[in-house]
């Protein structure tokens, strides 16, 4: 009880949403780059995911992936796999681990990592081309990781 | 309209297969007279990491793009070559003296030159781009205040001076006193900048060929450079084109003309090294 309180009060000054969300530096991997817990502690909303993964100013998954699921967003690019059948290839834990930090699951991927917030050369403020310091806002916040992962999730062949 | 080009382009379908007209295996020549090397082995330095072949920038381009640097007519990066022309010729600062006053023509005193830069300066102990160059001269000879870099009229200077190099190899020195300077510049070719965490090699080495949303991803070759963008409607220098991909990746950038820059321009320069000099280029 006290522990929820004291909790409660920490994020209501972050500004977070939710009162059980982990912090990007409190992220839990395993041994290979899977992430059991979820980061918000409300479950993924799939729709709003889909929308992150083929919105150029959230997520823009579709930047480097196709997604069947969405084919009326064109121009789809083909730097990694297709996502198509994701959810039937990972597990929710391992997907919400591949979004956070991808390089904990393929070493040295060109892909970026969305929940991450220092560890940066030359970090800059969004796309000014201006300095920012460290820790920078995450790419993603914790509900956003969870939508999207729920999305990943009804990706089936 | 554009009866040349059609006429080059006619000749060039009945000698060629219709599937080499264009895309990522047409062939480039100018005005139907200056043949443009667009594909060249790759250069040792690479030790492969492009495969055996390097590539121009214009082949990745749509076949719209493409056509509208086959002719000068056409071209509107040749407005800006005429403007430089005028420069050329006036007299600016304390000497009374033009380029012309020391350099004639161009056309003569110019061949080759933009083919070598980035280049080692013994006198000045720094590899200098061409920019620097004319700006040297500019303050040293005219006695005139050196233009801004990367902005219009260096730009259009720069694009003058390297129309009288096209179709000639690109061919700068990276070894002896210039070899620190293309280290440095290699180094930053493979370091991951910014929140995306993505090199100018993630992009342009691993995915050339490859489409990241609507763009579709070349070499990142500068042999065309300066080039006129569709997108912005103007001649845009080498360090803005850096600057702009490093942006990109939400990281802090550096200046054009700084020392980073040259040094990246010198390393990315010789990646080229044997494609043909293509300035001014017509890109999107
Ligand atoms: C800049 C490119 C890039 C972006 C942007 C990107 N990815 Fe990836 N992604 C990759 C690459 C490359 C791989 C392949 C893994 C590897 O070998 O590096 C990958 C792998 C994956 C995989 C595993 C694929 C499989 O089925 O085997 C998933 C799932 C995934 N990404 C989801 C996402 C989501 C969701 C987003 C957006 C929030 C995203 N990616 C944004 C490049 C990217
Ligand atoms: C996130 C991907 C990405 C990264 C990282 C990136 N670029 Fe680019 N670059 C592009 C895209 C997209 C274009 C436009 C299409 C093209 O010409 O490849 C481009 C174009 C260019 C061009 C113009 C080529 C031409 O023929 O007009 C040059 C030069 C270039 N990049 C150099 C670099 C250098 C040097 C770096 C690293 C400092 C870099 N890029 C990093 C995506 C990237």
């Amino acid at each position: 009880m006290m522990k929820w309180i004291a909790i409660a009060a920490l994020s209501s000054v972050a500004g977070m949403a939710s009162a059980e969300a982990v912090a990007p530096a409190d992220v839990q991997f395993d041994d290979y780059g899977a992430v059991e817990v979820s980061l918000s502690g409300t479950p993924g909303d799939a729709a709003n995911g889909a929308a992150i993964v083929g919105d150029k100013k959230q997520g823009n998954c579709v930047a480097c992936h196709q997604v069947g699921a969405l084919a009326d967003i064109p121009f789809q690019g083909e730097i990694g796999p297709a996502l198509n059948g994701a959810g039937d290839r990972w597990t929710e834990a391992e997907l919400r681990g591949i979004v956070s930090n991808s390089k904990k699951t393929f070493e040295g991927s060109m892909m970026p990592s969305y929940y991450k917030t220092t560890g940066y050369i030359r970090p800059g403020d969004a796309f000014t081309g201006k300095a920012a310091s460290e820790p920078l806002p995450p790419l993603m916040d914790a509900q956003m990781i969870e939508d999207v992962v729920a999305f990943l999730a009804t990706l089936k062949e | 309209m554009n009866f040349k080009a059609t006429l080059a382009c006619a000749a060039f379908v009945a000698s060629v297969a219709p599937a080499a007209f264009a895309g990522e295996d047409a062939e480039l020549v100018l005005n139907g007279e200056i043949p443009i090397v667009t594909t060249a082995p790759a250069p040792a330095h690479l030790d492969g990491v492009l495969g055996d072949e390097i590539k121009s920038g214009w082949l990745f381009r749509s076949d719209e793009t493409q056509a509208t640097q086959m002719d000068d007519f056409d071209n509107p990066g040749m407005i800006f070559v005429d403007q430089a022309q005028a420069s050329w010729d006036t007299v600016e600062g304390s000497e009374g003296k033009s380029c012309a006053s020391c350099h004639n023509d161009p056309a003569e005193s110019m061949k080759g030159v933009r083919a070598t830069y980035p280049k080692w300066n013994e006198e000045a102990g720094e590899v200098r781009t061409l920019a620097m160059q004319i700006n040297d001269c500019r303050e040293n000879q005219m006695g005139a205040e050196p233009w801004k870099y990367d902005k219009g009229d260096i730009v259009s200077m720069e694009a003058l001076i390297s129309v009288q190099s096209r179709g000639m190899p690109v061919n700068v020195a990276i070894d002896g006193p210039a070899q620190s300077t293309w280290e440095q510049g290699k180094e930053m070719y493979y370091t991951r900048y910014g929140q995306f965490e993505l090199s100018c090699a993630n992009c342009h080495e691993d995915n050339f060929g490859n489409m990241i949303r609507a763009d579709h991803l070349s070499q990142g070759q500068i042999n065309g450079f300066p080039v006129y963008r569709l997108k912005n409607t103007k001649l845009n220098g080498s360090h803005s084109r850096f600057k702009g991909c490093i942006r990109d990746t939400r990281a802090e950038t550096f200046n054009p003309g700084s020392p980073e820059f040259v040094a990246l321009e010198l390393y990315v320069a010789s990646r080229g090294n044997g494609l043909s000099v293509e300035a001014p280029s017509v890109r999107n």
